[in-house]
């Protein structure tokens, strides 16, 4: 059995073993929970430490057959992109855990339930990110959309349950329009000869470029919807108010990766010409989300709303830098993909504690925490500055290398999308300035500072941010020959230097 | 004998046993309309049956038979059991579902 | 140990020292501030050593390149973590570990009696580790990864003390001017790896003469952009004068010595792509000129002592831009007024600072006067520095700005007399603010209020405003010496084959005219201000009040970006509630009410029921009989 598939069982099975442990020992349930992802972390880095990363193939493949009448098979394995995310899932769902340590309390459902939809999310985050079954890889996209209603719907707040229906709605509205785009892939590959839902198999096939287009456009519709693109972005706010934190982090951290991978793996790999042909066209969508994000989370007065419209943000530079098609622009992108889990995690933890301490989570009831929670404050301000990709955190490498690659195909869109960094600053400090800076107010004062489970949740997140800011060699060496086969499907090479 | 005049007889018996269902509030007599019909799809099959000489008809309406046996069976339990806590037996009367 | 180790501890041990006095927190209370000057004391002597090592080397083998470790690698960018120490980036080292170390040790006074101290001096520390990384940098990014991080120390100090709302809004102010010139730099830069595929200083030089000159100018712009925000250059210039809300040290390292004059480095050290494009160089004329005039004016109007010195700055930086505009010579002669002013500018803020000390924080200059009677030191550092300002000989602004002047006079044709004339005036000018502050501060009668006991400040405070008082005497002659400082930079800025330009005018004329106009200014202070009413005249002419009003540069900013950027994130806000969001409410609304109909038919009564089967019976037998026949 490969790793991989151990990867995506050890959180099903630590799930339900959850419901042995009685069900009122929450602090038992906490920690078995803990446990369970940290063994999954474990299990992770093992596979990234036996991972060669100049190779572009797969690795760790292991391929069953499931449905055979229709050639559906079980096929697991990942290259150096998908390597990178699955360390993503599998690093963060503990943070999360340890971070969440009150929230699955004084839901509909029993806390054990929590921590099992966040196991299970776990579960589908490895095994979506190391499918290499296209069907495989479906019906996944469509089952992650299971635990993430019932988290939103039963442990959230305020209009919870209309929030959870309309993430719902959307993701299954774009997961039928891609089910039937796979169909029609399939039936095509079966015009070339090519009888299979297997990636690679299907980007051998040359598609005639009408089909491809339409085929195209029903896979990248439903990646826009997850990822969110504007103007299919509405489900995000909603969803960043009413859910905990970890929910929040889970969803845009974590399974709203599935719809960049998604645009990156599947548009690019199978539909390389409609690829090419919708590029401009898709990232002008994505320099609108990046502008259009930046301004709306300027206006925002509650702070997940607010790191809600910087994913919004964000995304947009993910899509801009996978439609870019350069080799900076792709790592660039997929990097962010990275970093942008770690900083959204950072900034919805922090707020979430805030709001749980404080009672509300509008930034305007805070300020001066600085003098009463030097430590929050400081995580928070760490945090922020990663929001606005700060040269030397994580996020700059990414932000820059998206937008250096889009700038040597698409000066003018990288022009635009390089003022949303003034705008990143906007955001960011104002928050900063009124939930950290400024005079201590009376009901802010008896705020406590972090205790010590909350410094050692923060602590991993905040030296990741610094550490790959600065040496980024690591990840950028595992992307790099992954992202340039992936990209050999559409180009055959990145713009020359001009002047030379 | 003209095997139509059968076909006739079954049609207007299944028509004035759908009026039945439509018209009436009494279950009992709902019920008796359904019985109707289904006689009335009896005579059909048996009157094909009888035409084509093959023996499908004959245990067509045999199957029909029973089932129209185990219907009474059950329709009439329930209609009892109805009347006995509504003081009713009016379909009308029979709503709770409905909210 | 080698030389090139030595390059990667400057950066290394003030980073250290920040991140160990932020992380430690309340347990370093005790010695963070000792600690962190000893820390700055150090670099300053790895500097020193590294100079006199450099001055040994042969001229073409003093530049040294130091590769750290492999940063970002992806496809044709290939950037590492490298540092280049040549002959300008040491004379930044110099200038800032020197400067700073001073002004450390003038902080331990300084802000004795702030229980955050620990703090500020880790934020110093910082400054410098980033400082030192934005002129040690080999390529762009190095550069720009200091550039931000000065940005980001220059936020938290201004912002020092945020519990009062205007200094976080002047921090946050800072910030976002900067990041503005800060889009300039990231555009610079890809524009050099799209031209040239490198964005080291070595590759983009190399690269020069192949590029186009529309694509040298957008890279010149965007350089030029870039320095606008991080040196308070016109039209990115009104941060400046509220960045003062920072501790008077900070006003004194940061925002005059060292890091607003980033941008005349970045200039410099892209010298090759400026000499290449004649439009890009004048755009930084016009720019500098623009702004020191800009600078002088607001000056004249200060009455917060910070703020007249911030505007003084502002307008000397100015000098600095417009020579670096000049071409070859002007660059040696933008790096010297720079280290001069860094001297200077640097004493007289922190006598500023010493004034303050002595007066319970009092900023307005209408409460001194006479002060020279009770803080002697500090009037005399301050005088010199005053004197080293307005040029004249043998102090060190006569060496730098008398030069500029000069050198703006000799450029040719009409522009040459233009920037000439604007050159001169702004030294009247800048004569004029600089004496109506030491006039205002130190001459007079005494107005400051009852409760102020003006005292001389402690030596540890006076003792840097000392050593910085000799520097302005002595640094312009030192640096000039024989073209001292000409010389060192001709390998870097390619200053030796130049001065083809003749004199407009004879080098001892323009020097006399230049100290005409000087003491012209001079004078006229002094007049205008013998009296020193306690609170600003009323009644003054339109031009007074622009100048109070900063020539109305928060105005503009105000009614241009601001309020139209408010109603555009409102206006995007609502559209979003209202537009988007409605129109994927208004489906859902659709097919709920479009169900809200149909539920009518559900009515309950089993024979409407049988009725609706009955009717779709008839209707399919119907259909079928029409099919058939």
């Amino acid at each position: 059995m490969s790793l991989l598939t151990i990867l995506s069982i050890v959180p099903v099975l630590g799930g339900l073993a959850l419901y042995l442990v009685p069900k009122n020992d929450s602090k038992k349930i906490r920690s078995v929970a803990l446990a369970i992802s940290l063994i999954e972390t474990a299990i992770s880095i093992w596979v990234a430490i036996s991972f060669h990363s100049g190779n572009s193939g797969y690795q760790f493949v292991e391929s069953h057959s499931w449905i055979k009448f229709i050639h559906i098979n079980y096929a697991v394995g990942v290259d150096g992109l998908s390597l990178i995310l699955v360390l993503m899932t599998t690093l963060l769902t503990p943070i999360v855990i340890l971070a969440s340590w009150k929230e699955g309390e004084g839901g509909r459902f029993s806390i054990t339930t929590y921590y099992f939809l966040i196991l299970m999310l776990e579960s589908f985050g490895v095994a979506i990110f190391s499918a290499t079954d296209i069907f495989y890889f479906y019906i996944l996209f469509e089952v992650m959309l299971v635990p993430v209603y019932f988290l939103i719907a039963g442990f959230g707040h305020g209009e919870r349950v209309a929030a959870a229906t309309k993430f719902l709605l959307y993701g299954l509205f774009g997961g039928l329009v891609m089910l039937v785009a796979l169909i029609g892939l399939f039936y095509e590959g079966i015009n070339h000869g090519v009888v299979s839902f297997d990636i690679n198999q299907l980007s051998q096939i040359a598609i005639p470029s009408t089909v491809q287009n339409l085929l195209f456009l029903g896979f990248f519709l439903a990646f826009a919807i997850k990822a969110p693109l504007w103007p299919f972005h509405t489900w995000l706010p909603a969803v960043a108010k009413t859910a905990t934190p970890s929910t929040s982090i889970m969803l845009l951290g974590i399974l709203d990766k599935v719809g960049t991978y998604g645009a990156l793996r599947f548009c690019l790999q199978l539909f390389p010409h409609a690829s090419k042909t919708f590029s401009f066209t898709i990232s002008i969508f994505a320099i609108i989300s990046i502008i259009y994000g930046a301004f709306a989370a300027i206006a925002q007065k509650e702070i997940p709303v607010l790191v809600g419209w910087t994913s919004i943000s964000h995304f947009g530079f993910i899509i801009l830098g996978i439609f870019a098609f350069t080799s900076q622009g792709v790592t660039g992108s997929s990097f962010y993909m990275f970093n942008h889990a770690f900083t959204t995690a950072a900034l919805f933890i922090l707020g979430g504690w805030l709001t749980s301490r404080r009672g509300t989570s509008a930034i305007n009831e805070f300020g001066g925490l600085q003098r009463v929670t030097p430590v929050l404050g400081w995580m928070l301000f760490i945090a922020g500055l990663s929001g606005l990709a700060l040269p030397g955190l994580s996020s700059f490498v990414s932000e820059f290398l998206v937008l250096i690659g889009t700038f040597t195909v698409h000066p003018i869109l990288a022009i635009i999308g390089t003022t949303a960094i003034i705008l990143a600053a906007l955001y960011i400090l104002l928050m900063i300035q009124k939930a950290v800076h400024g005079e201590l107010r009376s009901e802010n004062s008896n705020i406590s500072d972090l205790n010590l489970r909350e410094k050692i949740v923060m602590v991993p997140v905040i030296v990741a941010i610094v550490f790959f800011g600065f040496y980024p060699k690591p990840i950028l060496h595992t992307l790099n020959s992954s992202t340039t086969s992936v990209l050999s499907h559409v180009v055959n090479a990145d713009p020359a230097p001009k002047a030379r | 004998m003209d095997i139509s005049n059968y076909l006739y007889l079954s049609a207007i018996l299944f028509t004035i046993g759908i009026a039945g269902v439509l018209i009436r509030r009494n279950a009992i007599i709902v019920f008796m309309s359904i019985e109707l019909m289904l006689n009335a799809a009896n005579l059909a099959f048996v009157t094909f049956s009888r035409t084509n000489g093959g023996l499908d008809g004959q245990v067509a309406s045999f199957f029909t038979m029973v089932i129209a046996a185990c219907e009474v069976v059950v329709g009439l339990a329930i209609i009892v059991t109805i009347y006995r806590t509504r003081r009713s037996a009016s379909v009308d009367d029979a709503s709770l579902l409905k909210r | 140990m080698n030389n090139t180790n030595l390059i990667g501890l400057l950066i290394a041990l003030p980073l250290f020292s920040a991140g160990l006095l932020l992380l430690l927190g309340k347990a370093a209370n005790s010695w963070g501030h000792i600690f962190a000057t000893l820390i700055s004391i150090s670099t300053f002597v790895i500097g020193l050593l590294e100079f006199l090592a450099m001055h040994k080397r042969a001229n073409e083998n003093r530049a040294l390149t130091d590769h750290l470790f492999e940063w970002v690698h992806v496809g044709g960018l290939q950037v590492d973590a490298a540092l280049l120490l040549d002959q300008l980036s040491i004379a930044f080292v110099l200038l800032i570990t020197g400067v700073g170390s001073l002004i450390h040790i003038y902080s331990i006074a300084y802000m004795e009696h702030d229980h955050d101290r620990r703090r500020f001096f880790a934020y110093l520390n910082l400054f410098i580790a980033a400082m030192l990384l934005l002129v040690l940098g080999n390529s762009y990014l190095n550069l720009y990864v200091g550039w931000e991080g000065v940005g980001l120390a220059s936020y938290l100090l201004i912002g020092f003390w945020n519990q009062r709302p205007a200094y976080a809004t002047a921090a946050r102010k800072a910030f976002i001017a900067n990041r503005v010139g800060d889009v300039g730099l990231s555009l610079a830069i890809m524009i050099a790896f799209t031209q040239f595929g490198s964005v080291t200083f070595d590759g983009v030089k190399a690269g020069i003469p192949h590029a186009s000159s529309a694509a040298i100018l957008g890279l010149g712009a965007m350089l030029l952009l870039a320095a606008t925000g991080k040196s308070a250059q016109f039209p990115l210039q009104s941060w400046l004068g509220d960045a003062m809300a920072g501790p008077t040290p900070v006003s004194a390292l940061i925002h005059a010595a060292t890091m607003v004059t980033a941008g005349v480095y970045l200039i410099v050290r892209s010298n090759f792509v400026f000499d290449a494009s004649s439009i890009a160089r004048t755009l930084v004329v016009i720019v500098g000129v623009i702004t020191l005039l800009f600078g002088a004016i607001i000056g004249t109007a200060k009455d917060d002592i910070k703020k007249a010195l911030a505007a003084s700055t502002m307008s000397q930086i100015g000098y600095m831009v417009l020579a670096s505009g000049l071409g070859p010579i002007g660059y040696a002669f933008a790096i010297m007024h720079l280290l001069t002013h860094g001297f200077f500018k640097a004493g007289m803020f922190l006598g500023a600072g010493s004034v303050m000390h002595g007066t319970n924080d009092q900023v307005d200059m209408r409460k001194f006067g006479n002060l020279r009677k009770y803080m002697p030191i500090t009037a005399i550092t301050f005088g010199l520095g005053y004197l080293a300002i307005l040029g004249v000989p043998p102090f060190a602004g006569f060496y730098s700005k008398d030069k500029i002047i000069a050198t703006a006079f000799n450029t040719t044709g009409t522009t040459g007399v233009i920037i000439g004339l604007a050159a001169l005036l702004g030294a009247g000018i800048t004569a004029f603010y600089m004496t109506r502050v030491i006039v205002m501060t130190f001459a007079g009668k005494a107005r400051w209020e009852d409760e102020v006991h003006p005292h001389e400040s402690p030596a540890l405070m006076w003792i840097p405003m000392a050593i910085l008082a000799i520097g302005s005497i002595s640094a312009g002659f030192l640096l000039s010496w024989g073209g001292a400082l000409v010389n060192w930079l001709a390998p870097v800025v390619n200053s030796t084959h130049l001065a083809e330009n003749k004199d407009r005018i004879s080098p001892i004329l323009l020097t006399l005219i230049t100290l005409g106009v000087v003491l012209f200014g001079v004078i006229w202070a002094v007049i205008k201000y013998r009296e020193v009413p306690e609170s600003a005249p009323e009644k003054v002419s339109i031009f007074t009040r622009a100048a109070r009003k900063d020539l109305y540069q928060d105005a503009f900013n105000e009614a241009v970006l601001m309020k139209p950027g408010n109603q555009l994130v409102l206006t995007v806000d609502e559209i979003d509630q209202k537009v988007v969001d409605g129109a994927v409410n208004g489906v859902g609304k659709m097919v709920s009410g479009l169900s809200f109909g149909i539920r009518k038919i559900q009515n309950g009564y089993v024979r409407s029921y049988a009725l609706v089967m009955s009717v779709g019976l008839l209707m399919l037998l119907l259909a079928v009989w029409l099919v058939k026949l």
